[in-house]
């Protein structure tokens, strides 16, 4: 089989692939609805910024101080706070989840405050089955203590000698949601690259329509292109429609160019579809290629990109196989061209690696597509 | 009647397991996934790397150095010589944070004057920048405390303190919560798929019909597709509660068997909705990717990634009809919190009512292709 490429029979075989795209309503779902439901959801629905947190409240001590540190809590922008004195109703909530926190202020506290090398303790607990909150309870309660306790000493003298003072780049108002959004144009891009690449070739594989076309003239090289091309212009629209979303409804900054985004979006589709048509040809079962697009692509997308998970923190054995994950390489790149600009030492470097995995993957389907065949 | 249904049932099962691919795809991805994102999936920020730019050298800045050092959080330390190597590293990733001295800082610390350490933070990812600033400050006001003993300690309040104590995970584990999660979140996504694919594929290749002539009622048909995935989510949910119970020994203090009657409940409630999908699908395709469409959603919507209580209201409001978000307070309720029965039912209700609206809603709809 050779593996020249005739024009007419190339136009043919694109028409039909891009009439059998528009005309499944299902591709419509996964390049159009789909990334306007994630955008949504991290837009609007995952935050990592802090927010107030329902703590309750136990003012045992009727004295002044404990009032007013009760006060400090109830005024404190990071918490709501149900006052009461019912310590056992409040752990029934703790339990329930329905109080992430209780601070109890004990009945001796403002007495013991008054006496010079006595502690005078609050108590803080926290719901630690959900261990983020639980830290964030902690820390902003301490805080609050904190500073009501600097603020009553008010002796003037409370510089601190020595200080850190942190200036973020590229996003000065901490939002997640900078970060949160291009990250889900990752996300989309997997969806289409791999998980329905894989199931429609699969499909042809399943019902022997495969067979029929591999039966027709048409080279090897010619049949995957057909089937890679329309899924790769499918990719890029729907990441062209993520992007203008995330900058005119999000109001997401972009701060590189649109030549910069092409290109490391065009260089991970690559591996995306090799992948996907590599899935397809292993498995041949619209059932069994599903379900390892799911979970070899769409799950480390999300989970070992580093988008929302560090990688760093991550234990070593897992962050070896991250390295196995060509969206790894993108998300950086990616942030970049949204929040910082272009980096085109970084952005060659990240799609030099992602067009080797490419090359990987398209060499590996060639080579399964082959087996089936003979 | 009960001969019919036994062999729809086997039927079912046979069609599912005769594959022995499928058969590995029911049970290794679960147990894998259960591994790769338990341990990945953390909001911890550990191992990370720090430049540091000192003009100063002296010895306050070297030993702020030292503490960085030797901070169990810090990865490497990069010796950076100029701003624009400090603007390098921070663009290309080299480093999350760079912290900068001035020439004289120790001169300044020496002489008493208050003094500031700068620290510069790629905001790229906003959410462990803040958490790593918190570590660098942390590091300078312990050797700010040292320098000058705390301001006013005979003030009125300077001896107030608090006493934190995390129940239920004294350690704040992260593994604690993320495993006992991913029985819910794994579970909900093995369960849908199989689900929604099940009558698809028959539809896609046209022996649904002749299901459909058989002499099979359709609840009949209905309960032999819903078996299957039944089992094989209650298999996979107790291989899960074995493995984090007895291999990971995270404690498991609640009432079991109230959670397997709400785990019953949970996986009906999604085989409901799988069927709902199944129903208004035409294809397989169409079935996998409506699944997909509907679980990406229920998973934010769960209370895993991100707590609930923070959602805007009336995303709260959709999250009620979700079956991960109670499951999901049962399961870390059961393991964790010794939840109280009453809790285990008050969150078992909404799973069997959605169960029951999904499965009512998918028997009309396919009655209504019969006629």
């Amino acid at each position: 089989m050779s593996a020249r490429f005739e024009p007419r029979r190339l136009r043919a075989m694109l028409l039909k692939e891009s009439l059998q795209i528009v005309r499944d309503p299902s591709t419509f779902l996964i390049a159009f609805v789909l990334p306007l439901i994630l955008l949504f959801l991290f837009g609007y629905a995952i935050s990592l910024d802090p927010q107030r947190t329902r703590i309750g409240l136990v003012l045992e001590d009727p004295g002044t101080p404990a009032a007013s540190l009760a006060q400090a809590f109830e005024n404190s922008r990071w918490f709501e706070v149900t006052g009461t004195r019912d310590l056992p109703a409040l752990k029934r909530d703790l339990t329930a989840g329905r109080v992430r926190g209780i601070i109890v202020i004990p009945q001796d506290f403002s007495r013991r405050l008054q006496i010079p090398g006595e502690r005078a303790q609050i108590q803080i607990i926290t719901d630690g089955a959900t261990p983020n909150a639980a830290g964030f309870v902690a820390g902003y309660a301490e805080g609050v203590r904190a500073s009501w306790a600097a603020a009553q000493a008010a002796s003037g003298n409370a510089a601190l000698p020595l200080e850190l003072v942190a200036r973020y780049w590229f996003n000065p108002d901490l939002a997640s949601h900078y970060f949160l959004i291009p990250g889900s144009v990752v996300i989309v891009m997997t969806m289409i690259g791999t998980l329905l690449t894989a199931l429609v070739v699969a499909r042809e594989w399943e019902r022997g329509t495969m067979e029929a076309i591999m039966a027709t003239p048409v080279t090897m090289a010619e049949l995957l292109a057909t089937k890679v091309i329309p899924y790769f212009l499918l990719g890029l629209v729907s990441m062209a429609l993520c992007t203008s979303i995330a900058i005119f409804v999000f109001g997401v900054p972009f701060r590189g160019s649109l030549l910069g985004l092409l290109a490391i979006s065009s260089a991970f589709l690559v591996p995306a579809l090799g992948q996907g048509l590599l899935i397809s040809a292993a498995s041949k079962n619209q059932f069994v290629a599903s379900q390892i697009a799911l979970i070899s692509g769409f799950l480390p997308a999300m989970v070992l990109s580093g988008f929302m998970f560090e990688i760093p923190s991550m234990p070593a054995p897992i962050r070896l196989i991250t390295y196995l994950v060509p969206a790894r390489y993108l998300v950086p790149s990616l942030q970049s061209v949204f929040l910082v600009g272009d980096l085109w030492g970084l952005f060659l470097r990240d799609i030099g690696i992602m067009l080797a995995f490419g090359a990987l993957f398209f060499a590996l389907a060639l080579r399964a597509t082959h087996r089936k065949v003979a | 009647m009960h001969g019919r249904l036994y062999a729809t049932i086997v039927k079912e099962l046979w069609a599912l397991l005769r594959d022995p691919r499928s058969r590995i795809l029911l049970v290794v991805p679960p147990v894998v996934q259960l591994f790769v994102i338990g341990f990945a999936t953390t909001l911890e920020v550990k191992n990370f790397d720090v430049g540091v730019y000192d003009r100063d050298g002296g010895a306050y800045s070297r030993e702020y150095i030292e503490r960085l050092r030797g901070s169990p959080n810090v990865g490497r330390i990069v010796s950076l010589a100029s701003p624009g190597e400090v603007r390098a590293a921070i663009d290309e990733r080299a480093v999350i944070a760079v912290v900068m001295f001035d020439a004289r800082f120790s001169a300044d610390l020496a002489a008493g004057r208050p003094t500031v350490i700068q620290a510069i933070l790629d905001g790229r990812r906003s959410n462990s920048s803040q958490i790593v600033a918190g570590y660098l400050g942390d590091i300078a006001a312990g050797i700010g405390a040292e320098l000058r003993p705390g301001p006013g300690s005979a003030g009125t309040a300077a001896n107030s303190e608090s006493v934190i104590s995390h129940w239920f995970n004294p350690n704040l584990d992260y593994l604690w919560f993320a495993m006992p999660s991913l029985i819910v979140i794994v579970g909900m996504v093995t369960g849908l798929a199989m689900t929604a694919q099940s009558v698809a594929r028959e539809r896609e290749l046209g022996t649904f019909d002749q299901l459909m002539v058989s002499p099979l009622r359709v609840h009949e048909i209905l309960i032999g597709k819903m078996v299957p995935p039944l089992l094989i989510g209650l298999l996979n949910a107790t291989v899960y509660v074995l493995i984090i119970a007895f291999g990971f020994g995270i404690p498991l203090t609640g009432s079991v068997s109230l959670f397997f009657v709400a785990l019953v409940f949970y996986l009906l409630a999604l085989i409901g909705v799988g069927m709902l999908v199944s129903a208004v699908s035409q294809t397989q395709q169409q079935a996998f990717l409506g699944a997909f469409l509907v679980t990406v959603p229920a998973v934010v919507l769960s209370g895993y990634a991100t707590p609930i209580d923070n959602m805007p209201y009336w995303l709260q409001l959709v999250a009620e009809g979700n079956p991960s978000k109670h499951f999901l307070i049962v399961t870390e309720g059961v393991f964790l919190k010794a939840l109280p029965a009453l809790e285990i039912l008050r969150n078992t209700w909404p799973l069997a009512l959605i169960a029951l609206l999904t499965l009512a809603a998918s028997s009309l709809l396919f009655r209504s292709r019969m006629e």
